[in-house]
């Protein structure tokens, strides 16, 4: 008969739980319908040479990262560090894609503080930001060689999960044929 | 006095909409396709601030999104079309009314479940309830006699 007494604890240990839980997700990481999935196509000018147009399709074969910045975003500037480090280990290409930016201010970014990327490209409109699902910079994509979308990062890239989850994930790529 | 400060309130309040209202001014002169645009845009929960439909949102992204649904709408798309391109890069997340499929059984079940539950909870309570009143045993003569003099005795307080 005592454990009648017991019940209402165990739902309120059980909604305390839930709750915990709850709190605990992070609403903006919705998840991406982009992983698995061949790399949205498109053509964009480089940001440092606009007559340059680059196309995804020239880096099939190869595992590269795609990173979403703006000079007007500042959680970029707190995961450029990172990025800067990062691009001289040189363990894949990283490009950056620089949304819904003025040339001139990302230029500007981009000599104050370093430019880690191989190559730069200018999404002035965000027409691909809307195409790659880019809802909050800083993103970054990681693309395989046969141009798959293998993992997406919403928000700023930390050593630490480059180190764990990050490079790992490269490496394996890398060795797949 | 206070209904004064009522008036500044209720003006202050009608102020506010009014403002509110020119902020949303359409984008195009064709009030139909204006109104279509919207009313697609209503379904579609911004990314950015997330309580907000794309409708109501200012953020830059839910402004470029409702231009992106303005030109696939005069383009002839439909609603389901235009719905089908946001959950293609946003997923199903994006859906103020998400589909009915394997991972969303509990969320579209889950209250019904939890209030059937109640139901059948309340119903075997009371039917429980109701045999334990039925079981009591009617008094025998020596316990009515002992009742009776209990409260005949209560009955006159000295």
């Amino acid at each position: 008969m005592k454990a009648r007494y017991l019940i209402p604890l165990a739902i309120f240990i059980g909604l305390l739980v839930l709750l915990g839980v709850g709190l605990k997700l992070n609403p903006r990481e919705v998840p991406s319908p982009f992983i698995g999935k061949p790399a949205p196509a498109f053509t964009l000018p480089e940001l440092h040479r606009p007559e340059v147009s680059f196309s995804q399709k020239e880096m099939l074969g190869k595992v590269w990262m795609l990173n979403v910045w703006a000079s007007w975003c500042e959680a970029c500037r707190e995961e450029h560090e990172t990025l800067v480090a990062f691009s001289k280990t040189g363990v894949v290409p990283l490009l950056g894609l620089n949304y819904k930016d003025e040339r001139k201010d990302g230029l500007g970014w981009l000599n104050q503080f370093g430019n880690p990327y191989q190559r730069s490209l200018f999404d002035h409109e965000g027409l691909v930001g809307i195409d790659y699902g880019v809802y909050g910079v800083p993103e970054t994509f990681i693309i395989d060689k046969q141009g798959v979308i293998r993992y997406k990062q919403i928000g700023i890239i930390t050593p630490e999960l480059l180190r764990d989850k990050i490079v790992p994930l490269l490496r394996e790529l890398e060795a797949s044929a | 006095m206070p209904n004064l400060i009522r008036i500044l309130f209720i003006s202050a309040a009608l102020f506010s909409q009014a403002a509110h209202a020119a902020e949303a001014l359409p984008a195009s002169d064709d009030p139909a396709l204006e109104r279509r645009v919207t009313a697609i845009a209503e379904e579609l929960r911004c990314l950015v601030c997330q309580n907000q439909t794309i409708a109501e949102s200012h953020a830059p992204l839910a402004i470029d999104l409702k231009n992106q649904i303005r030109d696939q709408v005069k383009g002839g798309a439909s609603e389901a079309e235009v719905k089908d391109y946001m959950v293609k890069r946003y997923g199903d997340f994006v859906l103020y009314r998400p589909p009915l499929k394997g991972i969303t059984l509990l969320l579209w079940f889950g209250p019904f479940t939890l209030l059937l539950a109640g139901f059948a909870f309340l119903f075997i309570y009371l039917r429980q309830r109701r045999k334990t009143q039925q079981e009591e045993a009617p008094l025998d003569d020596e316990q009515r006699a002992r009742a009776r003099q209990i409260l005949d005795s209560g009955a006159k307080p000295e």
